[in-house]
């Protein structure tokens, strides 16, 4: 296959990756979507194997084959609840790839310009390209390497310590080494001085250095953001795993690995925006962890929680026409929503209105309960966003809050002096009545008092999330 | 502890503090009751009734004065009943502890411990005990029953064979617990219903129960803070005054029913529709003065009276709302007695604790051990968190929004010229140092961004968990980069970039894989 037949390929891949991401608009076109994006990545890859830059083709095969039945496994067994987890194992795997990938191309560097002349003739694929590069065009080369790896390193730590966290393996509180970002400044100020090292030609020892340099960077980053910013740390993580990727593609040369690169870093980039927006806090102070100081004291939260069995949650269900039902984490780790799809489906056959109200920010992923609710099939069109749905509160019979929080504080509102004020937030409390299913009495992931378990028309439904639900379903009638 | 009822002596009054419902919940809590024979039957409740529900029937009053430990009752009690307590009764009625001292003094000198209904402090906890506001309710209930019984016409308006009516205009001075019943009631009979109130905060409430609320064009500063009255209304400012009475004199001539119900705590009420403006409103219009009872918020109304103006309009001045409902207002005033009660047997083994730390108790408690305790501190907890008002967003007239408009896009222009000019220094810079290919690449790279960024703002927010995994298994685009160093000479190189093939290729299916199993979930209903 020819150089023009390949680049013609690329340019088809790239547009099919646009018109995959495009896709995702809507539910339905999401389904073709992912067509588009396999079709692209089978084209790409096809077209570079196909191209006369490609040798050792069996080594190719035989790890294509063994990653292709790792990747499937992987893909069917896991749990919609592992979602996040997953998502942030795969960064890990790009970091990693953009890792290797740049040392290859310094190793690389180092052998070809080395050789002679006739030699030079002879290579193929990468070492090709670098044979024909002047002085300044190395230069460029190792500054984009430096940058490839680097950020590779730090996606592939900070991800797998996100996995870890995610999966319950590492602690989920933010922790912090003594010295705090002070130690993170100063690891990427050693990073600059290898880069200026490595651009004077050092050697490859500044490049292993820098890396572990950054794998240290990436895993106190990550170790320093608590549970609940989690998904910001994620689309922060994506984004750097295609910045990984379009450095990779600067290194080589590549268009379409630039293009790739640039689409789920902006990708990643955006999502980050939406769910910093959506806690009312900025970027810095989400990566720098933990909540601010506050302006002064705390709104004094007055009254008592009062409790509720689930005798009396099924009477007012059983007597409310319009129910909003507002999910959070809690659901996902109680595993709840199979029975509150039960829920649903028995209120609506009553020719109940049930719909559900997402926070952007509620779970550990963005858009993560959207995919647990349509994993225990709970029709899309009755999901609804934050936006589309506050204003519907005050006409609401029945809101019934299922682990979540600070989604639903109404201290954000109300208390200036309250950490997450100006948070956008679901006005359930405006609900005839408001029906909490929280474990116990304790306050949220950012340790702030909710007033909203205090109100008058909030009743405490204590207990695990799914055995309350399952309490609660043989007396919906 | 044995609890009794006495039967009202106050003429005209037909409630009774302990009905056969509420004697049954109050064994629950340990105590026995008894009652005076026939305190009931005015309000619909026969001695039969009580002995099925197992309350003792004592002959007279004496009887159960002498046999109850705690006595209820609806109205205060009068001097010579005050007179029968013994040392160590309590008494649970309405008090109105500041109008009568004489009383205060009388229950003190007898050693007999009063818990006044009408002192209930408005906390949160104690509205099931808030006996003013359910008595309230029912008054405003039963003014636009009486206003109807007195008014020629429909509330709603129809459209009949016979012709066309209109729609009867209703409007609440005082939107308290009865003006909000009143508005409710009114409201859902078919009237247009007007509503006011001196407390803005309240403005909310009256449109939520359906009425529009009568703005007066004010200054803020004008106005008596609500919160420091627990909710009351305060006096007025002569100057507010003066705006609102021109209010109601423009309204006058256009409603049919107007319903008062503006108190003032410890005070006589506010003299509010004035003569004149009776005389401003059409024959056969009806006013219901809800305050009568404290000289009436209508200069012509005379108290327990019906009368009718020069002019045709009625005036109803009753003093008994409530008590002209008696079987639904002896429902909720025994409830809250019974939780009274409950607060007082807080181990529900029939053994009063008079716990004078508690906030409601010390509260409503206006006697004990020989002690006038009234009137009390002020609680602990601070009233029902009365809003200050919002403050109102001023509407911005054409001319200031447009200029708002116009700063705002010239700010914006400002931020992207700069950004746009600083970018292109940037650019400059990188292009006079950076070699052709470099820069062919970067162009794609920029472009990219731009592409990736407003494509991906389009994506549903209920489908990016599915755009992360699906970007995931492209972002494993940089197997290319990998296969492009496999056919090196070097076996390191090889051996990380089949590792990479590897761990991309992993990427790539499960990304896609799962993705797909993800997207198959999404259905409609």
């Amino acid at each position: 296959m020819s150089i023009g037949i390949v680049s013609a390929a690329y340019i088809a891949a790239a547009v099919l990756f646009i018109l995959s991401l495009g896709g995702l608009s809507g539910q339905e076109s999401a389904k073709r979507a992912v067509w588009y994006g396999i079709a692209g990545m089978a084209l790409a890859v096809a077209a570079t194997v196909l191209s006369p830059d490609v040798a050792n083709v069996w080594i190719i095969a035989v790890m294509v084959v063994i990653g292709s039945v790792a990747g499937w496994i992987v893909a069917t067994r896991v749990q919609m609840t592992e979602m996040p987890q997953l998502v942030a194992a795969l960064h890990s795997f790009v970091g990693l790839a953009a890792v290797f990938i740049g040392f290859n191309a310094d190793l690389e560097m180092s052998r070809v310009l080395a050789l002679d002349e006739g030699s030079k003739a002879m290579l193929i694929g990468f070492a090709k390209k670098l044979a024909h590069k002047d002085a300044i065009e190395q230069s460029i080369l190792r500054v984009e390497v430096f940058l490839g790896v680097f950020i590779g390193a730090v996606t592939f730590t900070g991800s797998v310590v996100a996995f870890g966290k995610l999966a319950g393996r590492v602690d989920g509180k933010a922790k912090k080494l003594p010295g705090g970002h002070f130690l993170n400044a100063g690891a990427a100020l050693g990073c600059a001085v290898l880069l200026v090292l490595y651009f004077g030609g050092a050697g490859i020892w500044t490049l292993i250095a820098m890396t572990l340099l950054a794998f240290f960077i990436g895993y106190h980053l990550i170790m320093g953001i608590g549970g609940a910013d989690m998904p910001v740390v994620v689309s922060m993580l994506n984004s750097y795993s295609g910045w990984a990727a379009a450095a990779i593609g600067f290194t080589l040369g590549n268009d379409l690995l630039i293009v790739t690169g640039a689409l789920v870093g902006s990708s990643g980039a955006i999502l980050s925006y939406i769910m910093c927006k959506a806690m009312n806090r900025s970027f810095i102070s989400v990566i720098l962890g933990g909540f601010g100081g506050t302006p002064g004291p705390a709104m004094e939260v007055t009254g008592e929680q009062i409790a509720i069995d689930a005798e009396g949650v099924a009477a007012a269900l059983n007597d409310a026409d319009s129910i909003i039902i507002i999910p959070g984490y809690g659901m996902a780790v109680a595993q709840a929503q199979q029975s509150v799809s039960e829920l649903t489906r028995k209120l609506r056959a009553r020719g109940k209105t049930v719909r559900f109200a997402i926070h952007p920010v509620a779970g550990r992923l963005p858009g993560h309960m959207n995919v647990l609710l349509a994993e225990a099939k709970v029709p899309y069109d009755i999901v609804l966003e934050m936006d589309e749905i506050n204003e519907d509160f005050p006409s609401t019979d029945v809101a019934i809050v299922i682990g979540s929080n600070d989604i639903v504080n109404p201290a954000a509102q109300e208390d200036p002096n309250s950490p997450i004020a100006g948070m956008p937030v679901l006005e359930c409390w405006k609900a005839k009545q408001v029906f909490v299913s929280k474990r116990g009495q304790g306050t949220g992931y950012s340790g702030i008092e909710n007033p909203l378990f205090y109100k008058d028309n909030t009743r405490m439904f204590y207990g695990d999330a799914k055995k309350s639900l399952d309490a609660l379903l043989p007396m919906i009638e | 502890m044995k609890i009794g009822a006495l039967t009202e002596v106050f003429s005209g009054e037909s409630r009774v503090a302990m009905t056969p419902d509420s004697a049954l919940q109050i064994v629950k809590l340990g105590h026995t009751c008894c009652i005076q024979s026939g305190a009931g039957l005015k309000a619909g409740f026969s001695d039969a009734l009580y002995r099925a529900a197992g309350v003792e029937v004592l002959p007279d009053a004496q009887a159960v004065v002498d046999a109850a430990d705690v006595l209820v009752k609806v109205r205060g009690p009068e001097v010579s009943e005050a007179q029968a307590l013994r040392d160590g009764q309590t008494l649970i009625s309405f008090f109105w502890p500041a109008q009568n001292p004489e009383l205060l003094e009388i229950a003190k000198a007898r050693g007999a411990s009063v818990v006044a209904m009408d002192m209930v402090p408005r906390i949160s906890r104690a509205q099931k005990m808030d006996a003013l506001s359910s008595m309230a309710n029912i008054a405003g209930y039963r003014a636009v029953i009486e206003a109807g019984s007195n008014f020629g016409r429909f509330f709603t308006g129809q459209v009949t064979a016979a012709g066309k009516v209109p729609p009867a205009k209703v409007l609440i001075v005082g939107a308290g617990v009865a003006g909000l019943a009143a508005i409710g009631t009114s409201v859902s009979l078919g009237a247009i219903v007007h509503a006011f109130d001196v407390r803005p905060e309240v403005a909310e409430q009256i449109e939520s129960m359906g009425a529009s609320f009568v703005y007066l064009e004010f200054d803020a500063s004008e106005l008596p803070d609500g919160a420091a009255t627990g909710g009351y209304a305060a006096p007025s400012t002569p100057a507010f005054q003066a705006k609102q009475l021109a209010k109601f004199r423009e309204l006058a001539p256009q409603m049919d029913i107007v319903i008062t119900t503006a108190l003032i705590p410890g005070r006589p009420a506010p003299k509010l529709w004035t003569a004149d403006m009776v005389a401003l409103m059409k024959p056969g219009s009806v006013v219901i003065d809800l305050a009568a009872e404290r000289g009436g918020n209508c200069d012509l109304t005379v108290p327990d009276q019906k009368i009718v103006s020069d002019n045709g309009v009625t005036i109803v001045g009753y003093t008994d709302f409530p008590s002209r409902m008696a079987a639904q207002a002896s429902t909720l005033y025994s409830t809250n007695i019974r939780h009274m009660l409950t607060d007082l047997t807080p181990k529900k083994d029939g053994v009063i604790q008079h716990n004078m730390e508690d906030d409601v108790i010390r509260g409503a408690t206006v006697t004990r051990a020989y002690q006038i305790t009234f009137p009390p501190p002020p609680p602990k907890i601070a009233a029902i968190a009365v809003q200050k008002p919002k403050e109102k967003v001023k509407d911005l007239t054409h001319e200031e929004k447009r200029a708002a408009e116009n700063a705002a896009f010239k700010a914006q222009t400002r931020n992207q010229v700069g950004l746009l000019v600083g970018a292109g220094l940037l650019m400059a810079l990188v292009g006079a140092f950076a070699p052709a290919e470099f820069m062919s690449h970067f162009i794609v790279f920029v472009l990219a961004c731009f592409i990736g960024f407003s494509v991906i703002w389009n994506v549903s927010h209920s489908l990016h968990t599915p755009l992360m995994a699906v970007t995931n298994a492209i972002s494993g685009i940089v197997i290319l980069g990998a296969l492009l160093q496999i056919g090196s000479d070097n076996w390191l190189v090889v051996t990380l970039a089949a590792l990479s093939v590897l761990i991309a290729t992993i990427n790539i299916v499960g990304g896609f894989l799962v993705t797909r199993r993800m997207l198959a979930m999404f259905q409609k209903s």
